[in-house]
């Protein structure tokens, strides 16, 4: 039995080494799977509903933006600990300049606001990172204490942008960005993102192949890439079908069609929430994000520094000044969850995100990346997060005390890093 | 006995350089030199001053006094990039490759090939990197895996690539042969004399005698942060080199070759 079901892994893994899908992504889907699965059938049906998934693609958002960014400081070598801090004091910054500020100089509510408000919390996050980013480079203090002196200081500083006042309501526009119910594109508009990603994901593969072709290079067998690209494809119309499939609560149906001036009818009060805003965003960071990691320079000199610093500066990178950019993006990042949670709160209070950087930093861990660096994926973390996130949301289903919640959330953090050096080491293939 | 160099002009010279540490003279006036075509030993014990002699070639260090000259001309070399723009490589032996980068990506590292938009054109690399490496080793096929699945040798074959593709003719070798088994050092070996038939100058840095002796044409040899004495290969035995590392003794035979640094020419 043993013997057939480690044949059966080593034949899996020499599948997909063919396909060249990550084996460790392969085990990460599967982990989700069974937690999904699980979750369903202990909630009596209901985990795996389009509500549910509509729900956990938004509780998600914020810790996964924040996941990528932090994908690239642990490759680096580094830490973050002060990102939940950085996301507190930047949400009370936007929540101050979009009530505050603005208001000043634009009228209650104008389209400009929301924009104008991330555009300063980017600008401040880039700051905070990049500060921190000089003293790890440039002054060689280690990220770990850097950024655990940044979590006391920006946590510090989030109570002092109000003296402690919660910052609420917040600009009409700006909370859409946490994906309430309003903060949707609706069905068409989803099944139009879902049709642009489809030919993004075949033209990427048809471009690929015909580049190595070009040079006579080994290309997958065309089986693998077909069934690969319907995989993806596959993927995509599930999650956008699942997302449409939730519809608005009836009332609120209501009032946006009385607000339109349309009739009710029983077809039309079935309108359908599609993709969450927050959920475009993570996608949008983490194509942004794989495309530098996987296609700029930027993005190779991340993974070079991470697996030989040495080597990296003797090949004329600037390790110093890449340590900079790479916690400033960080800061970046943290700003986008930033206005995420905030919004989705629809306030802003100087406790905002308080324990994110552990969320973030299990979510990543999770995904692959390797503490000693070099190694690791955006969409890793991405499955990462939601792993987390399922858990969470899972267990809140079922009713199970926080403290519960808590102590099953650690256990599964250190069995998923585990298993994960587990398997590598059994059942990577040397050869590939 | 007539000297194939003779009517060469060195492609590297550094003429009595003298490096301190907080009053430790690491080197102390220490002259060599490299010929095209050409490999030559440089030895000496830990602590002997031959890494840091080579890192001031190298760009890792700069040297308190003395001169580095490169075809005939003074040379610059404050850092690592002037050291490049004199055509001067070294492969340092742990330092040279980022492990979890693959072979194509360490030999670009720091000079990728990017397409108009600025993206990496990773197909082009390859291509570059296959024919590259199939020069130097027919056998290399793992072009995608990280180097860390690479043997000794081939990492070192991944490393010399590199140099080559950086158009290097001095090229520095820091214990080329460490760590690795008896087929990797011979593969090493084979590079090493395929290079110099290239015209390439080469220095070899060791400690152990036996790592370089059949490699190298001539032998800088240092101790206590002075030349003891540069001989070609031919004219020495085992022994006597091994009498100029450990007592800093010049053969008897060579004394007119002695260095600095030769105990037993200083009492003469």
């Amino acid at each position: 039995m043993s013997a057939s079901l480690s044949y059966g892994l080593f034949f899996m893994s020499r599948l997909l080494s063919k396909m060249e899908i990550d084996r460790r992504l392969v085990g990460l889907a599967v982990v989700l799977l069974i937690i999904w699965i699980g979750f369903d059938i202990a909630s009596g049906g209901r985990f795996i509903t389009p509500r549910n998934i509509f729900n956990l693609s938004v509780q998600t958002a914020s810790v996964a933006v924040m996941a990528c960014g932090m994908v690239l400081i642990i490759v680096t070598r580094h830490i973050d600990l002060s990102v939940g801090a950085i996301l507190g004091v930047l949400a009370m910054i936007m929540g101050v300049v979009q009530t505050d500020f603005l208001p000043q100089f634009l009228d209650y509510n104008n389209p400009m606001t929301w924009a104008l408000t991330v555009l300063v919390g980017i600008v401040i996050g880039a700051a905070i990172g990049g500060i921190q980013g000089m003293a790890v480079g440039y002054l060689g203090v280690p990220a770990f204490i850097v950024t655990l002196g940044g979590l006391l200081v920006w946590r510090g500083a989030a109570w002092w942008v109000t003296q402690g006042r919660t910052v609420a309501p917040l600009d009409q526009n700006f909370i859409l960005l946490g994906g309430g119910i309003e903060g949707t594109i609706g069905a068409t508009w989803s099944w139009i993102v879902a049709v642009i990603a489809i030919i993004a994901i075949i033209y990427a593969a048809i471009m690929e192949r015909r580049r190595r072709l070009a040079f006579d290079f080994p290309v997958k067998p065309i089986w693998a890439e077909y069934t690969n690209t319907i995989i993806k494809a596959g993927l995509v119309l599930a999650v956008v079908a699942t997302l449409n499939a939730y519809h608005l609560p009836t009332r609120a149906a209501q009032r946006i069609l009385e607000n339109k001036g349309i009739p009710v009818t029983a077809e039309n009060i079935e309108i359908s929430h599609g993709i969450a805003i927050p959920l475009l965003i993570v996608a949008l960071v983490a194509i942004v994000l794989t495309i530098v990691v996987k296609r700029t320079r930027f993005g190779r000199y991340i993974f070079a520094i991470g697996g030989n610093p040495q080597a990296a500066e003797l090949a004329g990178i600037n390790v110093k000044r890449m340590t900079v950019a790479v916690f400033a993006l960080m800061g970046v990042l943290c700003a986008i969850s930033a206005a995420i949670s905030s919004a989705r709160l629809q306030s802003a209070g100087n406790d905002l995100g308080t324990l994110d950087e552990l969320r973030v930093i299990a979510a990543v861990v999770i995904g692959g990346t390797s503490l000693a660096g070099g190694v690791g994926t955006i969409y890793g973390a991405l499955i990462g997060a939601l792993v987390m996130q399922s858990l969470q949301s899972g267990m809140a289903l079922l009713g199970v005390d926080t403290s519960l919640q808590s102590i099953v959330i650690g256990l599964v953090l250190v069995l998923a890093v585990f298993s994960d050096k587990y398997f590598h080491r059994r059942y990577s293939d040397p050869t590939a | 006995m007539t000297d194939p160099n003779i009517d060469k002009n060195p492609l590297v010279e550094m003429r009595d350089i003298h490096v301190s540490f907080g009053g430790v003279k690491a080197v102390d006036g220490v002259s060599i030199d490299l010929y095209p075509g050409e490999v030559v030993g440089v030895l000496g014990h830990n602590g002997a001053g031959k890494s840091t002699l080579i890192k001031i070639l190298s760009g890792a260090y700069q040297a308190d006094s003395g001169q580095i000259v490169v075809d005939g001309k003074e040379a610059k070399i404050e850092n690592a990039r002037d050291a490049r723009d004199n055509n001067i490589e070294t492969i340092y032996q742990n330092l040279a490759l980022a492990d979890n980068l693959d072979a194509t990506q360490n030999l670009f590292l720091g000079r990728e090939f990017v397409d108009k938009l600025g993206f990496l054109d990773d197909a082009k690399m390859e291509h570059k990197a296959r024919e590259v490496l199939h020069r130097l080793n027919p056998n290399f096929t793992k072009f995608t895996a990280p180097v860390s699945a690479l043997s000794g040798g081939q990492r070192q074959s991944v490393a010399i690539a590199r140099a080559l593709l950086f158009e290097a003719r001095v090229l520095i070798m820091d214990e080329p042969c460490a760590a690795l088994g008896v087929h990797e050092t011979k593969m090493v070996g084979d590079l090493i004399d395929k290079l110099k038939r290239d015209g390439l100058g080469i220095l070899l840095i060791s400690h152990d005698l036996h790592d370089v002796f059949d490699l190298s044409d001539r032998l800088h040899v240092m101790k206590n942060g002075k030349l003891v004495g540069s001989v070609r290969t031919e004219d020495v035995s085992h022994d006597d080199v091994l009498g100029m590392i450990i007592l800093g003794k010049m053969p008897d035979h060579l004394l007119h070759l002695a260095g600095p640094g030769a105990t037993n020419a200083a009492t003469q």
